[in-house]
């Protein structure tokens, strides 16, 4: 059985919350426990939480590894991965740059973005995946004999909720070897506020004219904010005409193209040229008119008037 | 700047209704429509761009059968000087791995300054750009929205998380995998496709490239598509019922699974 | 016997007691007329180096007609009453006056010349000299009043936004200033006379006459000053006016008379990309559309030249309302501003060949245009602006810079034949719906059933899930009239009228190529269409189709005076209705009756009319592509719409256009008018109406 590795990623000292569900990942795969990776430089904090997820973590430490530069995360991985392990990532902008390369530097095969695993028999995986943006499922066979790096959509696993481990921590900073690259990196650039981009947000509170007055779009910002980070405001096609949000939060056919995770659709009632702008996501609909077509396309319907709706909704995730 | 680009054929998901075939292994492929890679579509135009700021040449290939023939020229059209259709019964059946090999064929029968990938297509994976670049041994960044030429090196931007993008500096020969928005596409018309529709477009194969038929196809394919199905969704929306707060809490549960707060 | 000169006439004074004024006068002549036949002839060489456009010496009765009522008629200009009727009397007493003008400049030379016939002493010319003294004070009295209009009241519609330049009103006054001078000096040449004791009949109360009491004590001397001076400052103003018009926007004083008469006598189609290039050739064209100044056609450069800078069709371009960057009145003057500039009238010719958008224009305006065509049908002089539109699109096409709303229903239609990209074998699902299907069977020729008439669905009405309506109510009332019809079904692709209008030229030409060869495969020997769109395009685009094409409303109205079809009494007698002109019925195809005719078949049913109606119906924001680009605008044009539908005191407003329908009810939304006011389409309204 291929020994597990699973690549965590962190930021600002904290670790990400994917590495618990890369824990379940891990444990679909192999019943031997997994080995946790942590790079960066002055990351003990980070290798002792890890600890607590995993029986076993590496941690690489080194200057160089004070950004995720990809190029050379992949360098250090190679140096302390062996050959034929299989190798998690979290599916992101990281894995995107960083897992691929390293699956043929270490001869491994390569999927990404799994949405389920369905077993290993012998060195098949069976693994689900999404193609045609979300429109259709495959089932993959992935060939882990030379091992494989396999990159899981994070939100498809639930979080590991076994007991806390109490893992070791091994440093092998010394193994590194040479970790130079020709990709260097700069910084990084925050946009300024108030560019808003609803195409990137994972959650759309869009609200169309359900909202019934300009005072009532505080509404759905507050749960926006309540939310927190992914999460956007986003609107129809009337909330613009009459100047309430800007045009760049507008989603249909003459506004933008968006695809989030969940679509909260609060007060609209589902024309034509607005659905024509969803091209994927979880559609929660909210509409005091049961009739709303809406509903037609919706996964989930609420008959509600979103304006005495949306505070409920607020608080209870404030809560959280 | 010599650039060559890699493109793909795919069925055109604003424009298809997928449903399973009757035998249900895959989807009915009869009604589909097909084209450029919308990712691909702005690495072509990205790579027009920087020869019309820098001068060069813009070459496209794809690994695929002949029908593929039809994004070349549309990608022609646009303004790319070159095609090039890597076309052979041993590529059939290749993982992103073997398309990897493939397109290495491709680039070593050239002299290319600059590799350019679509971030990803249909499949999703996003991984023949990273591939490629290892095989290469080349410098590569993946999702990247913004290009600046240097002497000798790029400065780039990677879209990464909540909106944000990171700078790179990154040494030519190089391969970047190309995140949609970078630029504003031209638009390619009916007339521009004609125009180009009898130029010679090179096809090689898997001989021609030097390529091991074992690393590619079916047979060098570690990854292995088994089947295909569509997640049942049932007809309009489940109606969740009971007081507003009953409700809310169904939907923060709902935005846990599928929206992953927390 | 020798005339008794009570004044010595301009021809025989000796100035500074040499220079005979014969000699003055003829100098004034031939250097006036030297310097006009140059400049016409600078003027003439941005003509000479555009493109051909043969169709302008065409179906010559139909330009005579145009000539006598467009032309000399005027029937444009009461359109907008104050200025129209200012301008015909100007316009008159240029006429009238230019006989009395031509000959003064003779009479500089030769004191008695008179042209034949136009003799004092003769009957006509007697007539005629009372008539022009009254039509020069006539002019003379509308030009103060349209000065004091221009200078002092301005209307709203002459102001020039910042955006398009410097203001004009000085240019307006000055001319007319001029043409009063030209007024007094000529009246004061008259006048004098008779103050100086000729026995001339001056009419009362003319300026001439009003001259000649008022000097009628001066002394000899200074009337003789008078009457020469007044003579040379008439000839010097006259000269140097002729001079002026081509040199800004009075030139259409010369050209309008050739506008008019080169003008559109078709309506509703597109030119073509270039005369006597077959679709085939197109392929091998360098290039396409319209991209610098000269790739414009001669007409089209003439209408430049023409306008009159009135500022009708930019009040009534739906695009300009909304504060889209759009004002057909400067697409005009820019490009005679350009045509001035490149082609100077003191300097050689420089055809610089710069990109017209990204400099003269710019793609906003150019892709803001809905091709409603309420700009073409107010110009008083016939300037057209669609083909100019459209022409310039295809050179944007040309060279791929289509905004990206564009370019994926362009690409749609490319594929699938539908701008949303929906399968081809859905096209007819429409008549496949069970609660339809079991009511009537829609005969289809995707399962091999034709018939004798022809229902084109096009693209809205086929696939969107409200549209759909018509579709089924169209096929109802077809049912109804007895009429034996089918639909095409997934070999339908769009009708294209956009497509051409967008400037995708190849794209349109694949389009009717397909939808023609399947009509004629289908053995249909008439045709029908609820979208107005489709309609327009087949009746007036597809060059290649020669059947009958009607609208529905057309059928409707022929069956309804036939008595096969009748009509229930009102179903809701309280509401008020008012019927909306879409404009590819209206303005383009000039069917303002029958779809009222339907309305009021219907036993009961109250009607009003909105303050916009027929031809100078308000666009509701376009059809077809125009749905899935919205540039950026104040207002939407629909809302201001069902607000004035309101305002005309309406519950109902009736469209008979599915692109209309979608916009209405988006902006009745909008508007807040939901509960107060409804849209229903013509076909539903008819349907539901049926006995």
């Amino acid at each position: 059985m291929a020994q597990v590795f699973a690549y965590l990623t962190h930021s600002n000292g904290v670790l990400d919350d994917a590495a618990l569900e890369l824990a379940t990942a891990a444990k679909a795969i192999s019943s031997s426990p997994a080995t946790a990776i942590v790079a960066g430089h002055g990351v003990d904090a980070v290798a002792a939480s890890a600890a607590s997820i995993f029986e076993k973590v590496i941690k690489v430490d080194h200057a160089a590894l004070s950004y995720p530069n990809a190029e050379v995360v992949r360098k250090a991985l190679v140096a302390v991965i062996p050959q034929g392990s299989v190798v998690l990532f979290a599916h992101s902008t990281f894995s995107m740059d960083c897992a691929p390369g390293l699956s043929i530097k270490l001869g491994a095969s390569f999927v990404a973005d799994i949405v389920g695993i369905e077993g290993v028999e012998g060195s098949s995986l069976k693994v689900v995946r999404q193609e045609l943006g979300g429109e259709v499922s495959t089932h993959v066979d992935v060939d882990i004999s030379a091992g494989s790096v396999v990159a899981v959509r994070p939100g498809t696993f639930a979080p590991d909720e076994g007991k806390g481990a109490q893992g070791s921590v091994t440093d092998r900073s010394a193994d590194l070897g040479d970790l130079s690259c020709e990709r260097k990196f700069i910084e990084v650039q925050t946009p300024e506020a108030g560019d808003v981009d609803i195409t990137k947000a994972e959650i759309l509170i869009s609200i169309g004219r359900g909202i019934e007055d300009e005072e009532n779009i505080q509404l759905a910002m507050e749960l926006k904010e309540a939310i927190g980070k992914g999460a956007e405001v986003s609107c129809s096609r009337p909330i613009v005409d009459a100047k309430w949000l800007e045009a760049t939060r507008q989603v249909g056919t003459s506004g933008c193209t968006v695809k989030p995770k969940v679509y909260l659709a609060c007060g609209i009632s589902g024309s034509f040229q607005h659905m024509g702008g969803i091209k994927g996501g979880y559609i929660v609909a909210i509409n005091k008119n049961p009739n709303a077509p809406i509903f037609q396309v919706a996964d989930v319907g609420v008959v509600a008037n979103i304006v005495e709706f949306l505070p409920v909704l607020t608080e209870k995730i404030a809560s959280l | 700047m010599e650039i060559l680009v890699c493109v793909k054929r795919v069925p055109d998901t604003a424009e298809n209704e997928f449903v399973m075939n009757s035998a249900g292994n895959d989807i009915e492929r009869d009604d589909l429509v097909y084209s450029v890679n919308e990712w691909d579509n702005y690495a072509v135009e990205e790579a027009i761009q920087i020869v019309e700021k820098v001068g060069g040449s813009v070459t496209v290939v794809t690994a695929a059968d002949a029908d593929a023939d039809e994004i070349l020229r549309r990608e022609m059209a646009m303004g790319a000087e070159n095609g090039l259709l890597l076309n052979d019964d041993a590529f059939v059946g290749s993982d992103c791995k073997g398309i990897a090999h493939i397109l290495k064929g491709a680039v070593g029968k050239g002299n290319y300054d600059l590799i350019l990938t679509g971030a990803q297509a249909d499949e999703g994976s996003g991984a023949v750009g990273g591939m490629l670049a290892a095989m290469l041994d080349l410098p590569y960044a993946s999702l990247v929205n913004r290009v600046e030429v240097g002497d000798g090196k790029l400065t780039v931007g990677r879209e990464i998380e909540g909106g944000r993008r990171e700078i790179n500096e990154i040494t030519l020969p190089c391969v970047l995998s190309i995140q949609t928005g970078i630029n504003e596409p031209r638009y390619v018309g009916v007339r521009g496709i004609r125009k180009v529709a009898s130029v010679e477009i090179p096809a090689l194969g898997a001989a021609e490239l030097g390529i091991d038929a074992s690393c590619v196809g079916a047979k060098g394919a570690a990854v292995r598509k088994l089947d295909y199905f569509v997640p049942v969704k049932g007809a309009g929306a489940e109606m969740l019922a009971g007081s507003a707060e009953e409700i809310a809490d169904k939907l923060v549960e709902i935005l846990k699974t599928n929206g992953g707060i927390s | 016997m020798e005339k008794m000169e009570y004044l010595v006439a301009p021809a025989h004074y000796a100035f500074f007691g040499v220079v005979p004024g014969w000699l003055l006068s003829l100098l004034y002549l031939v250097a006036g007329l030297a310097i006009f036949a140059w400049v016409m002839w600078k003027r003439l060489a941005p003509l000479l180096a555009a493109k051909p456009d043969p169709t302008r010496l065409r179906d010559l009765p139909a330009r005579a007609r145009n000539v006598v009522s467009v032309w000399l008629c005027q029937v444009r200009q009461p359109r907008y009453l104050v200025a129209g009727l200012l301008h015909i009397v100007i316009f008159f007493g240029f006429l009238i006056l230019a006989i009395r003008t031509c000959s003064l400049t003779v009479v500089g030379i030769f004191p008695d010349f008179a042209l034949p016939g136009f003799a004092p002493d003769h009957a006509v010319g007697a007539a005629y000299n009372v008539v022009k003294d009254y039509t020069a004070t006539a002019v003379f009295v509308a030009c103060a009043i349209a000065a004091v209009r221009r200078g002092i009241v301005r209307p709203a519609r002459y102001a020039v936004p910042p955006q398009y330049g410097h203001d004009h009103t000085a240019e307006a006054v000055f001319v007319l200033a001029i043409i009063m001078g030209l007024m007094l000096t000529e009246s004061l040449f008259e006048g004098v006379l008779v103050s100086a004791g000729e026995p001339a009949f001056l009419a009362p109360a003319t300026l001439a006459w009003c001259f000649a009491k008022a000097f009628a004590s001066a002394p000899k001397g200074v009337l003789q000053y008078l009457h020469l001076g007044a003579y040379y400052a008439h000839e010097t103003l006259f000269f140097f006016f002729l001079n002026f018009l081509p040199m800004g926007k009075h030139f259409h004083v010369i050209t309008s008379f050739f506008n008019v008469l080169f003008m559109r006598v078709t309506r509703g189609n597109v030119k073509p990309v270039a005369y006597g290039v077959t679709a085939q050739g197109l392929d091998e064209l360098p290039s396409l559309g319209v991209k610098k100044l000269e790739d414009f056609t001669w007409k089209h450069m003439l209408d430049f030249y023409s306008c009159a800078d009135c500022g009708r069709c930019s009040d009534q371009c739906p695009a300009n309302l909304v504060g889209r960057p759009l004002s057909p009145r400067f697409i005009s003057i820019k490009g005679r501003d350009l045509m001035f500039r490149n082609y100077p009238v003191t300097k050689a010719a420089a055809a610089s060949g710069e990109a017209l958008v990204g400099s003269v224009y710019n793609a906003d305006e150019i892709w803001s245009c809905t091709t409603c065509g309420a700009c073409e049908r107010e110009c008083p002089i016939g300037i057209e602006y669609i083909d100019k539109i459209v022409d310039l699109r295809r050179g944007l096409v040309d060279d791929g810079e289509v905004p990206q709303t564009l370019q994926k229903p362009l690409q749609a239609i490319g594929k699938r034949g539908n701008p949303w990209g929906k399968m081809e074998k859905k096209r007819a699902d429409w008549t496949r719906d069970a609660a339809f299907f079991g009511e009537r069977e829609v005969k289809t020729m995707e399962d091999g059933e034709t018939g004798e008439l022809l229902y084109f669905v096009d693209s809205i009405t086929s696939y969107d899930d409200r549209m759909v309506e018509i579709a089924k109510c169209s096929a109802r009332i077809l049912d109804a009239c007895g009429e034996d019809f089918f639909v095409i079904g997934k070999d339908e692709k769009d009708s294209g009228n956009e497509v051409l209008r967008f400037g995708e030229e190849m794209l349109y030409q694949d389009l009717q190529r397909h939808n023609t060869e399947t009509i004629k495969e289908s053995g249909a020997k008439r045709i029908v269409a609820s979208d107005p769109h489709a309609y327009n395009a087949l009746k007036n685009d597809y060059a290649e189709l020669d059947l009958p094409v009607e609208h529905i409303s057309q059928v409707i109205a022929r069956h309804i005076r036939s008595g096969k079809i009748k009509l229930k009494p009102v179903e809701d007698p309280g509401k008020v209705y008012t019927y909306h002109d879409p404009c590819y019925l209206g303005r383009h195809n000039d069917l303002y009756d029958d779809p009222r005719a339907a309305i009021e078949a219907i036993p009961g049913i109250r009607t009003v009319e909105m303050a916009k109606k027929r031809d100078r119906s308000l666009c509701c924001s376009g059809g077809g592509l125009m749905l899935f680009h919205e540039p950026h605008e104040k207002e939407r044009m629909a809302v201001i719409r069902v607000k004035m539908a309101a305002e005309a005191g309406a519950n109902v407003i009736v469209c008979a256009c599915p692109f209309c329908m979608v916009n209405m009810e988006d902006a009745i939304k909008v508007a807040g008018l939901d509960g107060q006011l409804e849209a229903i389409e013509l076909t539903e309204l008819v349907s539901r109406h049926l006995q």
